[in-house]
């Protein structure tokens, strides 16, 4: 598949009642700048993408953990100022959106800090 | 008399005015008061200068301040302390302004949660965010608990004696206060999600040293509830890769880091829209006259947080504020690159 600059990319946010919303995000976004602008519920992301508040902490569906990748050192520091943190946890702000990732499945947690 | 010449304990400190936040806001708000010949004491809950600058990211490169096509918030701060060094501001770190009272003069009293006072003629709000407060599990039910059994700081060692203390987190401020009271606790736990620890390598040798000599337990886990009545603590229900148990608890110490919250602010008498103080794009007076804010706390139609959007704010801000201080002042408009008075302030004719 060849890369197409700038191709929307459908992103699956579920909540925790199951309330499931998919998004469109440009490639190059992060998937929290994509929520945000969407509205998502629960992703805070409080101090807009340094990587430092852990409050867009997301759940990656099994299916897709791989392709998500794992997190870096300094998110894995970052995840410890997350409540509930999985083997599956991820900060959304650091997860950029590729057409890889096109129908990615995230779960929202029941709690944010 | 300026405020530096009275010595502390003397009734509040008079000045022109306090500024709320040591942010680049804050910082650059003395530059411009301060060529207005407004004398300021800035006052700000962390302990050091640089807001989320240099809390949150004083590491992560800035591209948008002007003429500066890189900076990191650590060297945005310093250059800002640097530039406003010839007007000899004051620094009240690690307090917070509780009150604001204003006087039958129109000045203001503030006093901090230390209990330190000041009178003023302007306030300034560069709070940013609001202040950094430490931040709360969201665990059902801890706010029965804190101030009795759960604590986010050690005022006294002496309280947690005889205790079954639990520390969660995985950083300095746990590591530390695990080596602090694993000698006067009756047991120290220390929980952490994972087996690594982002604490000084030192503070984690000695912390593993206490684990192999059993005067530490140290759980790899999450707390997930807490058990109790009226206030007082008996139990942590602790979840870790082999399950879910509850072990006995007396005091808890939850480090996960800060958070902003607009706090005692919201208390002045000012109107409020969001957690944000509304101002007027003229002066960035709030709704109570004498009351700037600038910066991210601030709202208005079109307002941007942007760092370069809160220094324009400040030196809007300062014009205003002089004419309270020097009510008969002629003002004159000057330039840095021209003025000689100017650049007598400045220290640099």
């Amino acid at each position: 598949m060849h890369f197409i600059r700038g191709e929307m990319v459908k992103i699956t946010f579920i909540q925790p009642d199951g309330t499931a919303q998919t998004v469109t995000a440009e490639e190059g976004l992060t998937v929290m700048e994509a929520a945000k602008m969407a509205d998502v519920p629960g992703i805070e992301a409080e101090c807009g993408g340094a990587c430092a508040c852990a409050t867009c902490h997301v759940y990656v569906d099994p299916s897709w953990r791989e392709k998500a990748g794992a997190p870096s050192d300094m998110e894995e520091d970052m995840l410890d100022f997350a409540f509930d943190v999985r083997e599956e946890s991820r900060l959304s702000c650091q997860i950029k959106v590729t057409s890889a990732l096109d129908g990615l499945v995230l779960r929202v947690p029941a709690k944010q800090f | 008399m300026t405020a530096m010449e009275r010595p502390e304990g003397s009734g509040p400190i008079d000045t022109d005015v306090v500024i709320i936040g040591a942010g680049p806001c804050g910082l650059f708000a003395v530059f411009e008061l301060g060529l207005l010949d407004l004398k300021c004491h800035v006052v700000d809950i962390l302990g050091k200068p640089g807001g989320q600058c240099s809390e949150l990211y004083p590491e992560k490169p800035i591209y948008d301040v002007p003429a500066l096509p890189i900076v990191t918030g650590q060297e945005l701060t310093d250059r800002l302390l640097e530039q406003i060094r010839p007007f000899n501001p004051v620094f009240h770190f690690g307090e917070r302004i509780d009150a604001l009272v204003r006087q039958e003069d129109g000045r203001f009293l503030l006093t901090t949660d230390a209990g330190k006072q000041f009178l003023t003629q302007v306030v300034v709000i560069a709070a940013g965010g609001g202040s950094f407060t430490p931040k709360r599990p969201p665990l059902d039910g801890i706010e029965a608990y804190e101030g009795t059994s759960v604590f986010y700081s050690v005022r006294r060692m002496d309280d947690f004696r005889d205790k079954d203390v639990l520390i969660v987190g995985g950083g300095d401020s746990a590591l530390d206060w695990t080596l602090n009271l694993q000698p006067v606790a009756r047991s120290l736990t220390l929980l952490h999600r994972r087996d690594e620890f982002r604490g000084a390598p030192h503070s984690v040798n000695e912390m593993r040293r206490l684990v192999g000599e059993g005067k530490v337990r140290l759980i790899i886990g999450q707390v997930t509830a807490l058990h109790g009545e009226a206030g007082v603590l008996t139990g942590a229900t602790v979840k870790t890769s082999a399950g879910e148990e509850i072990i006995s608890v007396d005091a808890m110490l939850p480090f996960f880091g800060l958070t902003m919250k607009l706090g005692p602010i919201a208390d002045w008498g000012l109107n409020l829209h969001e957690n944000l103080i509304p101002v007027d794009t003229e002066k960035f007076e709030t709704s109570q006259a004498g009351i700037f804010a600038i910066g991210d706390i601030n709202t208005y139609p079109g307002k941007l947080k942007l760092i370069l959007s809160g220094f324009h704010e400040a030196a809007l801000m300062s014009q205003a504020a002089q004419k309270i201080v020097y009510p008969d002042k002629k003002v004159v408009f000057q330039y840095t690159t021209s003025s000689s008075s100017l650049q007598k302030k400045l220290g640099v004719k």
